[in-house]
C-alpha cells in the first residue's frame, strides 16, 4: 500500500463513504458519506452527543468503523498497518478538545516534542522553528510557562503550535471554542482561517458554535440522526429550510429536536398516576 | 435470579478475567517486545527512576528501620527466655531477606508507586495525552508504559534490599545497643547463617516477581481505565488491592518452591 501524495488537488483529500459505527448497543451513524477538498477549512456541526468528535477519531484511524470506509488522500485508513497508520498520521495532527496539552512539560517543549521524536532536525533549528509556531499563535512570550499556568484559551493556542508544528497537510480540530471567552474564541477564529490560508492547510472543523463556525468555514457538512442532513457553503445553509437545521441554526429551544426528554405524561406524572 | 442467569454471569465473569488478561498482556506486549531505542529511551527510564524508584526510598527506608526494630525486640523477648539471644542476628536477617525484605517493600511499593502510577497514567487518558501521542504517530506503549514498567522493575529489588539492609540495622539497634548482645556475636553468627544463593538470590528473584506483578497491574489499571474522577478512584483502588492480593499469594507460591522441601 502506498502512501505517496497522488497530488491531484481536484481530488478531496478525506473521503468518508457509507460509514457506519457503533458503540455497543448504541448506533452513532448509519451510512455517513462526506468528503473533505484540500486546502479549505470544512466544518462538521451537529448538537451535542451526536458524535462528531467519534468521526474525528475514526479519520485519525484512532477507532475502526463497523462498515464504510474513510480514506485520506486515497489511503484507506482502516486497511493500514500500524507503520502505514504512523506514516498517515505523520502527514495529519488533531487539535483535542481539552488541549491535550502534556502536563510534565512547558509550552516549549510540547510544541518542539513532535519535531523532535520525527523531524531529526538539530536542536536549534528545533528552537527556531518553535519560536516561529509560537509567534504565529501569540505565544512566544509564554514559551517557558507550564500548561497549568495557562488560561483555557492559551493551552488552546499553544495545542494549535504544536498541532502545526511538523506543518501538516490536514489537521483536525475537536470543538476549538467550547468553553472560550469571547476574546479568546476570536483569537481562535482568526487563528484556524489565517493559519489555514497560510499554510495552505485542509482542516476539518468539529464543532456546535454555529456563528463563528459559518463565518470561518468553505463548506459544511450538518450531522443529526446519525447521519448528514444538509450540507452546503454556509449561505446556502442558512437558506437552507430544513426544519431541524433551522432550528439548529437558529440555536431554537424548541422544534424537531424536543426541549423535553421523553417521558410519560406530565399531569398523570405529577398526579401519581402510572400510564 | 434462576440458574440460567447465574450460570450466565459466571460464564461473564469469566470472559471478562480472560479478556482482561489478554488485553493486559497485549499491553506488556505491545511495550517491551520491540527492540528499544537507547538514545531516546535512556532519559525516560531515568526520569521514571526517579520518580519511582527514589521518590519511594523515604517510605521504603523509615519502614525498614522500624520493621527491624520490632522484629528483633519481639525476636529477643523470645530467644531470652531460651538463653539463644545471640541467635538474634541471623533470625532478624533471614527474616527480612526470605520474607519481610520482598513482602513489605512490594506491599509499600504498590500504595506509593503502583498508586501513583495508575493515577498518573488514568489522568493522561482522561485528558487525551495518550490519544495525542497517538495522532502524533508515537506509540504511547513505548513512550509512556515501557519506561514505567523497566523503572519498576529495576527499582523494587533496589529498595527489597535497602528495606532489608536498614531493618538488619533496626535490628542491631535493639538488639547490640539497648538490649546488650555482644555485637560480635550479632554479625558473626548472622554472617555464618545467611546464604548468598539460598536467601540473598532469592531476595531478589521473589523481588524481580514482584515488581513486574505490581508494576504491570499499575499501568494497565491506568491505561485501561474508565476515563472520569469516579473510573480513576476505582482504578487506583483496585490496583493496591490486586497489586497486594496478588503478592501475597505468589509469596506463598515462590516460598514453597524455595524452601518447600
Amino acid at each position: 500500500m502506498s502512501h505517496k501524495p497522488m497530488n491531484d488537488a481536484s481530488k478531496p483529500l478525506v473521503e468518508v463513504n457509507n460509514l457506519g459505527f457503533s458503540r455497543g448497543k448504541h448506533v452513532i451513524y448509519e451510512d455517513v458519506s462526506l468528503s473533505i477538498p484540500r486546502g479549505k477549512v470544512t466544518a462538521i456541526m451537529g448538537p451535542s452527543g451526536i458524535g462528531k468528535t467519534t468521526l474525528l477519531k475514526l479519520i485519525g484511524g484512532q477507532l475502526v468503523p463497523d462498515a464504510g470506509w474513510v480514506k485520506v488522500d486515497g489511503v484507506n485508513v482502516h486497511q493500514c498497518n500500524r507503520t502505514e497508520l504512523y506514516a498517515l498520521r505523520k502527514r495529519m495532527s488533531m487539535l483535542f478538545q481539552s488541549g491535550a496539552l502534556f502536563t510534565d512539560m512547558n509550552v516549549f517543549d510540547n510544541v518542539a516534542f513532535a519535531l523532535r521524536e520525527h523531524s531529526g532536525l538539530p536542536e536549534p533549528i528545533i528552537k527556531r522553528i518553535v519560536l516561529m509556531k509560537l509567534e504565529a499563535v501569540g505565544l512566544r512570550g509564554a514559551a517557558q510557562m507550564m500548561p497549568s499556568e495557562l488560561s483555557g484559551g492559551m493551552q488552546r493556542r499553544a495545542a494549535l503550535a504544536r498541532a502545526i508544528a511538523l506543518e501538516p497537510e490536514l489537521v483536525l480540530y475537536d470543538e476549538p471554542f467550547a468553553g472560550q471567552d469571547p476574546i479568546s474564541m476570536g483569537v481562535l477564529v482568526k487563528l484556524i482561517r489565517d493559519l489555514s490560508d497560510a499554510l495552505n492547510l485542509t482542516s476539518v472543523v468539529v464543532s456546535h458554535d454555529v456563528q463563528e463556525v459559518l463565518g470561518i468555514a468553505d463548506y459544511v457538512y450538518v450531522l443529526a440522526d446519525k447521519r448528514v442532513i444538509a450540507h452546503g457553503t454556509p449561505a446556502e445553509l442558512r437558506l437552507a429550510d430544513n426544519p431541524k437545521l433551522k432550528q439548529f441554526i437558529g440555536g431554537e429551544p424548541d422544534g424537531p429536536v424536543p426541549f423535553h426528554f421523553p417521558a410519560q405524561d406530565y399531569q398523570k406524572e405529577m398526579l401519581g398516576e402510572r400510564d | 435470579m434462576s440458574v440460567t442467569d447465574s450460570i450466565a454471569s459466571i460464564g461473564r465473569s469469566a470472559i471478562a478475567t480472560v479478556t482482561g488478561l489478554g488485553r493486559a498482556g497485549l499491553m506488556l506486549w505491545g511495550a517491551i517486545a520491540k527492540v528499544p531505542n537507547v538514545a531516546k529511551g535512556t532519559p525516560l527510564l531515568i526520569k521514571q527512576l526517579y520518580v519511582i524508584g527514589v521518590q519511594s526510598m523515604v517510605i521504603i527506608l523509615v519502614s525498614g528501620l522500624f520493621i527491624g526494630m520490632v522484629l528483633a525486640l519481639q525476636g529477643y523477648n523470645i530467644l531470652v527466655g531460651f538463653g539463644t539471644e545471640d541467635s538474634l542476628g541471623p533470625m532478624v536477617a533471614l527474616s527480612l531477606l526470605r520474607e519481610l525484605g520482598p513482602v513489605v517493600t512490594a506491599l509499600l511499593f504498590a500504595g506509593r508507586a503502583g498508586s501513583a502510577l495508575t493515577a498518573e497514567i488514568g489522568l493522561m487518558k482522561s485528558t487525551e495525552q495518550l490519544s495525542s501521542l497517538e495522532m502524533m504517530a508515537i506509540d504511547p506503549l513505548r513512550q509512556i508504559i515501557a519506561p514505567r514498567f523497566w523503572a519498576g522493575v529495576i527499582s523494587l529489588p533496589l529498595l527489597a534490599l535497602m528495606f532489608t539492609a536498614i531493618g538488619i540495622y533496626g535490628g542491631h539497634i535493639v538488639g547490640v545497643e539497648w538490649k546488650g548482645i555482644d555485637s560480635g556475636s550479632f554479625w558473626s553468627i548472622l554472617q555464618a547463617s545467611v546464604e548468598w544463593r539460598q536467601d540473598i538470590v532469592n531476595c531478589l528473584i521473589k523481588s524481580v516477581v514482584f515488581a513486574i506483578v505490581v508494576t504491570w497491574i499499575a499501568l494497565y489499571r491506568g491505561y485501561h481505565v474508565i476515563p472520569n474522577p469516579e473510573g480513576i478512584s476505582r482504578a487506583t483502588t483496585q490496583t493496591v488491592v490486586q497489586s497486594s492480593l496478588a503478592v501475597l499469594a505468589l509469596d506463598f507460591l515462590l516460598t514453597a518452591m524455595m524452601f518447600g522441601r
